[in-house]
């Protein structure tokens, strides 16, 4: 099992606290999704999860060692990152991206050239990208190219996967199938951190809600309690209709 | 279709490429060593690495073997440097000059003709080049702090180089006669006439020092395709790679330039004629790029020989009058794929 625990971390910019006072645990066995407005500290507090964002106080833990004590190797083994917008700065085919996410095991003498092959080609027919594998990053639509990422991302086989708004901008049809991907992958070994901005397509699928509201967490739990009218109101400072499908909150478009 | 490492493109495997290259740069090493105002048969030259001696002998081994020897060493130091910042940049138009450090180089061994330390000893020129290079790497750190974003670092580049440029024309400027002005503004022009094994000899432990740390980013260079924060979840030391490229590169860089003065673009068309062939890999681009470099660099000086009557073309007006059209083109092709 792997644990990321973030202890009473503080990160500001300018004097201004970004993340204030955060802690938070995440393991395998759940989606967990970041949400809040723009400018809460969600992609600040993901990258401090992730070691690329240093906290002033506070520090995050894996397996409660410090993330920036241990070795870049060993956290890049458990930790996958789809960032946002899936950047890609050179015309590389999709497989060759796929590859590239096989970078920490490439160190093990053991993991063989043709086992590496084999995870590229399991991560891009799970995606069902396989067919795109010759194809130039940049001919790709952006549902393709964020799919591509997710598969880079698999081929690290890490046991935490924290993905920044992996499905913004994407037709519903590849946000479903990305969501039901990302849903895929938990099991009692794997756990998802996504931060989303649909609320309804976060309480469909993930099974934990982490409200973040300037640089603190407001309501951290399952969707149907996180996602109250009170809550929304006092967040996004919209007062929304709810419903309920099936037990599942449904937000309504509400009036500011 | 076949591809995989081993054929990132489908028509050529990255081992014929390295192949193909390493072959063209034995027939241009070895046009560049029997060619010349002396034609020398390819027999003689055995025989003088064979140790035997005579007239053509000396003309090998004292001229023309330092000259190939240095066109094949600075041309893949400028190659591998160009690719190594350009996957670093990501940004197909950077340059070795563009932190700096050629121009510094440059300084640093104007400094010493200005001195005059370069007639009292020979080896004054190459070392204050790489003085200058040294200097401008730290500098560079001074400048851009302690954790460098690449912004920080080329803006830093740009101003330590501007800063170069005008003391190099402030001690043109102060020179103490025509001819030493002369005399160094000739050899800002790069050119590997009338080199040594001496100079070799100085330049040439940095050159392969440098190549190899700039040969040691190959993993991180593929992994920054993704960005900075991917790359950095991916495993690699960010801090560690930029470390080991802006020190790569004024090793073997600031040597090269203190020996053959300013050869410019040669850093920017080889890693652009060779990324196609790689598949666009910009860890993969490393080898081809030091062979590109060193074909083109010894192609060039073979061309110079030949070009004028008289006194010789200096390198360094050759590659930039190739250069330059050629990095119009490629600013006009990127606009056109950025509508």
């Amino acid at each position: 099992m792997t644990f990321l625990t973030a202890r009473n971390i503080l990160i500001s910019k300018n004097n201004n606290n970004i993340i204030n006072n955060i802690s938070l645990k995440i393991r395998p066995g759940e989606l967990v999704g970041l949400i809040g407005p723009n400018g809460a500290g969600k992609t600040t507090l993901l990258k401090s999860l992730l070691g690329i964002v240093k906290p002033i106080e506070g520090g995050v833990y894996l397996n409660n060692l410090g993330i920036n004590t241990l070795s870049r190797n060993y956290v890049s083994k458990h930790l996958g990152y789809l960032a946002q917008g899936a950047p890609c700065y050179w015309p590389v085919t999709v497989k060759q991206i796929v590859e590239l996410g096989c970078l920490p095991h490439t160190y093990d003498t053991k993991k063989r050239e043709g086992s590496i092959s084999n995870i590229v080609a399991e991560s891009m027919a799970s995606t069902g990208i396989s067919d795109l594998q010759f194809r130039k990053v940049t001919s790709l639509s952006g549902g393709e190219r964020t799919l591509t990422m997710l598969a880079r991302c698999l081929a690290g086989q890490a046991p935490l996967i924290l993905a920044d708004e992996p499905v913004t901008g994407l037709d519903p049809s590849h946000q479903i199938k990305i969501m039901q991907l990302l849903k895929n992958q938990v099991s009692s070994k794997i756990g998802v951190v996504a931060v989303l901005h649909d609320l309804n397509l976060a309480a469909k699928y993930c099974s934990r809600l982490v409200l973040m509201s300037e640089g603190k967490i407001h309501a951290d739990g399952v969707p149907e309690t996180v996602l109250s009218t009170q809550n929304i109101s006092n967040v996004y400072g919209i007062k929304a209709k709810m419903q309920y499908l099936d037990g599942q909150p449904i937000i309504l478009s509400g009036s500011i | 279709m076949e591809y995989n490492n081993k054929h990132l493109v489908p028509y050529l495997s990255y081992a014929g490429l390295l192949f193909l290259l390493a072959a063209l740069v034995t027939v241009l090493f070895l046009m560049s060593v029997l060619w010349g105002t002396a034609e020398i048969p390819i027999i003689t030259f055995l025989d003088v690495l064979l140790g035997n001696e005579s007239p053509t002998g000396i003309i090998l081994l004292e001229l023309r073997l330092p000259r190939a020897i240095l066109a094949l060493a600075v041309g893949a130091s400028l190659g591998i440097s160009g690719a190594a910042l350009q996957g670093l940049l990501r940004n197909p138009l950077a340059e070795p000059g563009l932190i700096g450090v050629s121009g510094c180089a440059a300084l640093g061994s104007v400094i010493v003709f200005y001195t005059g330390l370069s007639v009292t000893y020979s080896f004054a020129l190459p070392l204050g080049g790489m003085i200058g290079a040294c200097l401008s790497v730290g500098l560079l750190y001074c400048l851009a702090g302690r954790d460098p974003s690449i912004l920080t670092i080329i803006l830093a580049g740009v101003a330590i180089n501007t800063v170069a440029g005008a003391l190099t024309i402030l001690a043109l400027n102060l020179a103490p006669n025509p001819f030493a002005a002369f005399e160094v503004f000739f050899w800002l022009l790069g050119s590997l006439t009338d080199r040594s094994m001496n100079h070799l000899f100085m330049a040439l432990p940095f050159i392969v020092i440098g190549t190899c740390f700039l040969l040691s980013t190959k993993r991180g260079l593929d992994a920054l395709t993704l960005g900075e924060d991917v790359a950095f979840s991916l495993g690699i030391n960010i801090k560690s790679l930029q470390t080991r490229i802006v020190l790569g590169i004024a090793l073997a860089v600031g040597a090269s330039v203190s020996v053959a003065g300013v050869i410019g673009f040669v850093g920017l068309i080889v890693p652009h004629l060779l990324r196609p062939f790689v598949g666009y890999s910009p860890g993969y681009l490393l080898i081809p790029c030091a062979l590109g470099g060193a074909a083109l660099t010894l192609a060039a000086d073979i061309v110079v020989r030949f070009a004028t009557q008289g006194p010789e073309l200096q390198l360094g007006v050759l590659t930039s009058l190739i250069g330059a059209p050629f990095f119009l083109v490629l600013v006009i092709k990127m606009r056109r794929e950025g509508q």
